[in-house]
């Protein structure tokens, strides 16, 4: 007992959630394959479809009506918040603060009404298609979605109060697991675990898709690189998510949802890579066609996966009880871990 | 004679009987308090407001059915769930709960025995509780256990000693070891001790929260780390004692703090009514440590070694000289000067402490300027 417990070595083992998910891709054709890829990252699965989305659209050619982008920048910004929100509970929950985790499930819960009012689902939407979105917001959608923003400054407060503030929380993640820079890009980090390390790339402002030039949002960056900064480069998010879904709401174009294509879609031989920042990092998805019905391949970059590597150089050295913090801080999903 | 031997053996099955049906109570009150403060419902299905749900727990838990693990110490296994509930009952037998009455014409104290050295007893005592988890961990022959076990023992050993020297301090108001003395001196300053021991009350409050391994302190049970700690092998009737023992022991130590800084069982306004005063003040008390439990993550366990030994240890050796020594210089202003100088003391540490933490969070660099700032 006179050496501090410490983590020496770890060894990342994956596969026990493999279930063939981008195997599978190649016998569906693209409609069919659309309710599977809310499964990848189940907590953000508004990404998941607009992503898929997005690179059929490339792939055939086609652009949704402005309003449909609008539609889809709204609920893609509400699922970042639902995630982040998992991300702050269950931190505090690893840490064994027991509040937090139930106080951010009722914000969240109050995130999958307004989903569950828009498509009847509240985890796996199925919402998303190629040319637009499956249904057009209800009338009552607008008026709740403001009363949510108005109430989420608040909360969010709360949670500071509780975690943020708390000298526990602060003293327990303040300079843990340092991941410089350097590091962090040579890692393949991305999302606020990369943000939080000093690197301010953000796909969707160095590489805008959809509609997000049209928005007016700061990139959340930290310098520290700590499990502090992780934490707090996403509370960070969440406010520039709702000022996002603010505007979108306020800007909705009127016009149609979606455009009618052909549920037995051709593209073109060809393939394409098309990537949004999701709500974990860079999530992409690689799509081959040879002109049938089918995608001959289907790829899924998981952010969650890239953002693992980091766990061999950043536990080691630190104490065990802190690897609850850090496997935390970098919030991984094992849906799109393994795929 | 025989009237003082029937006096005490009531005294002791009621004592007895009062504490051991708080515990189902303040299980209840745990649960749907933390459910309130967390906006959840809390218990609601087992009778009026869900309050017979701790019973319906314990009735399942004793219908259990008995497990030996493989490889367990049997009577050390057996054993250590009764050490760590039997303390805390016993450290109870001091504790006066209201002042004497008079029945057929003899004075009665309400306390089951009036010993002398009562507050050493109860040191005595919650020293032993610490064999209760450090049995359970070693006989369990589990890994889990046995960590558990080292660390609620060392966490319990090392916040003793900041318990024990402010409970010195108030020796050295008293004057005395008896906690009848300790109330009935209370009295006779007109102020009660958490005035003019307000950082020994502070230091204990802290102190005490490890001690009963409570959240933010609950490192032997930390469920992320070590499963659950000391009794992770433990089921049915022997886990339910482990778990009664742990309210048991905030009973104790509610009472004790109630006598030792609020007065006892004495009226803050107010006609006295007996015991009413003491059940608010403990319950007041418990209330707070279950407020605190809602309210805190977990500390990492070298920040708990440290706060214990960096920060509470010398605080409270500090309290205790000035204390001291204030007592010596100040005669008969002793009480006044010492109340006084402890709240100024502790609201400018306070003060300290609160611009220490601003300074820091101040420093750390905010958000970078958004466009462009990519590398």
């Amino acid at each position: 007992m006179t050496k501090p417990i410490r983590t020496e070595e770890i060894e990342v083992s994956m596969g026990p959630l493999h279930r063939g998910m981008e195997k599978i891709a190649e016998k569906r054709t693209y409609f069919q394959y659309m309710p599977l890829v809310d499964r990848f990252d189940y907590l953000a699965a508004m990404l998941n479809g607009a992503l898929y989305c997005m690179t059929i659209e490339k792939l055939a050619g086609m652009e949704p009506p402005r309003r449909a982008e609008y539609i889809r920048v709204i609920m893609m910004e509400l699922n970042r918040i639902a995630s982040h929100l998992v991300f702050v509970g269950t931190l505090g929950l690893d840490l064994g603060a027991s509040t937090p985790f139930i106080y951010c499930f009722r914000e969240r819960e109050e995130i999958l009404d307004l989903f569950d009012l828009v498509c009847g689902a509240r985890m796996t939407f199925n919402y998303m298609r190629p040319g637009g979105v499956a249904k057009d917001l209800p009338p009552e959608f607008a008026p709740k979605c403001r009363e949510f923003l108005k109430k989420m400054p608040a909360r969010l407060r709360e949670y500071d109060d509780l975690l943020s503030n708390n000298e526990i929380f602060v003293e327990r993640m303040r300079g843990v697991a340092k991941i410089g820079a350097d590091e962090a890009v040579n890692l393949g980090l991305s999302g606020p675990t990369l943000r939080a390390s000093g690197v301010g790339f953000d796909i969707r402002r160095f590489e805008p898709y959809s509609v997000y030039p049209e928005f007016d949002f700061d990139v959340a960056v930290r310098e520290e690189g700590d499990c502090l900064a992780r934490y707090l480069c996403r509370t960070e998010e969440i406010r520039q998510s709702l000022r996002i879904v603010q505007q979108a709401l306020d800007g909705l174009p009127e016009g149609p949802s979606s455009t009618r294509i052909n549920m037995n879609l051709k593209p073109a031989a060809g393939e394409v890579y098309h990537h949004i920042e999701g709500a974990r990092g860079e999530m992409g998805c690689y799509l081959v066609s040879d002109g049938t019905t089918t995608p001959v391949r289907l790829k899924w970059r998981a952010p969650s996966f890239s953002n693992l590597a980091v766990l061999t150089s950043a536990l080691p050295g630190w104490k065990v009880a802190d690897s609850v913090a850090i496997i935390g801080s970098i919030d991984v999903v094992l849906g799109e871990v393994d795929r | 004679m025989l009237f003082d031997l029937i006096a005490s053996f009531i005294k002791a099955v009621l004592v007895f009987a009062v504490v051991m049906s708080f515990v189902p109570f303040l299980i209840w009150l745990e649960r749907k308090l933390v459910a309130w403060m967390q906006q959840r419902i809390g218990p609601n299905r087992t009778g009026p407001f869900g309050l017979l749900q701790p019973i319906a727990d314990a009735v399942k838990l004793i219908i259990k059915e008995n497990i030996f693990p493989s490889g367990v110490e049997k009577i050390t296994y057996f054993l250590a769930p009764m050490m760590s509930m039997i303390p805390a009952l016993a450290a109870f037998a001091v504790i006066p709960f209201g002042s004497p009455v008079r029945i057929m014409g003899r004075t009665v104290n309400l306390q089951v025995a009036d010993v002398n050295i009562g507050i050493l007893y109860i040191l005595a005592l919650s020293s032993l509780a610490v064999y209760g988890a450090v049995l359970a961990g070693w006989s369990s022959n589990n890994k889990y256990s046995l960590l558990g076990g080292l660390r609620t023992s060392a966490q319990m050993i090392s916040y003793e000693l900041p318990i024990g020297l402010s409970v010195v301090s108030i020796v050295l108001l008293t004057g005395s070891l008896s906690l009848n003395e300790v109330v009935r001196s209370q009295a006779s300053h007109g102020i009660w001790n958490i005035f003019p021991q307000f950082l020994g009350f502070i230091i204990l409050l802290i102190s005490y929260n490890a001690e009963l391994n409570r959240a933010p302190f609950d490192l032997g049970e930390a469920e992320s780390e070590i499963v659950a700690g000391y009794h992770t092998e433990y089921s049915g009737f022997r886990f339910a004692m482990f778990y009664m023992g742990e309210y048991v022991n905030m009973v104790t130590v509610a009472a004790l703090v109630t006598v030792l800084f609020l007065g006892g069982w004495q009226a803050p306004f107010g006609p006295e009514i007996p015991l009413l005063w003491f059940l608010i003040k403990i319950f007041a008390f418990i209330l707070l440590y279950m407020w605190v439990r809602a309210t805190f993550p977990r500390v990492r366990y070298d920040q708990l070694m440290a706060l214990g030994w960096k920060i509470l240890v010398p605080a409270s050796l500090a309290n205790l000289a000035m204390t001291a020594v204030i007592i010596v210089l100040g005669g008969p202003n002793a009480v006044r000067i010492l109340s006084v100088g402890s709240i100024v003391l502790a609201v400018l540490v306070g003060l300290v402490l609160k611009a220490a933490v601003a300074l820091r969070t101040k420093s750390a660099p905010g958000l970078a300027p958004p466009a462009g700032a990519g590398s």
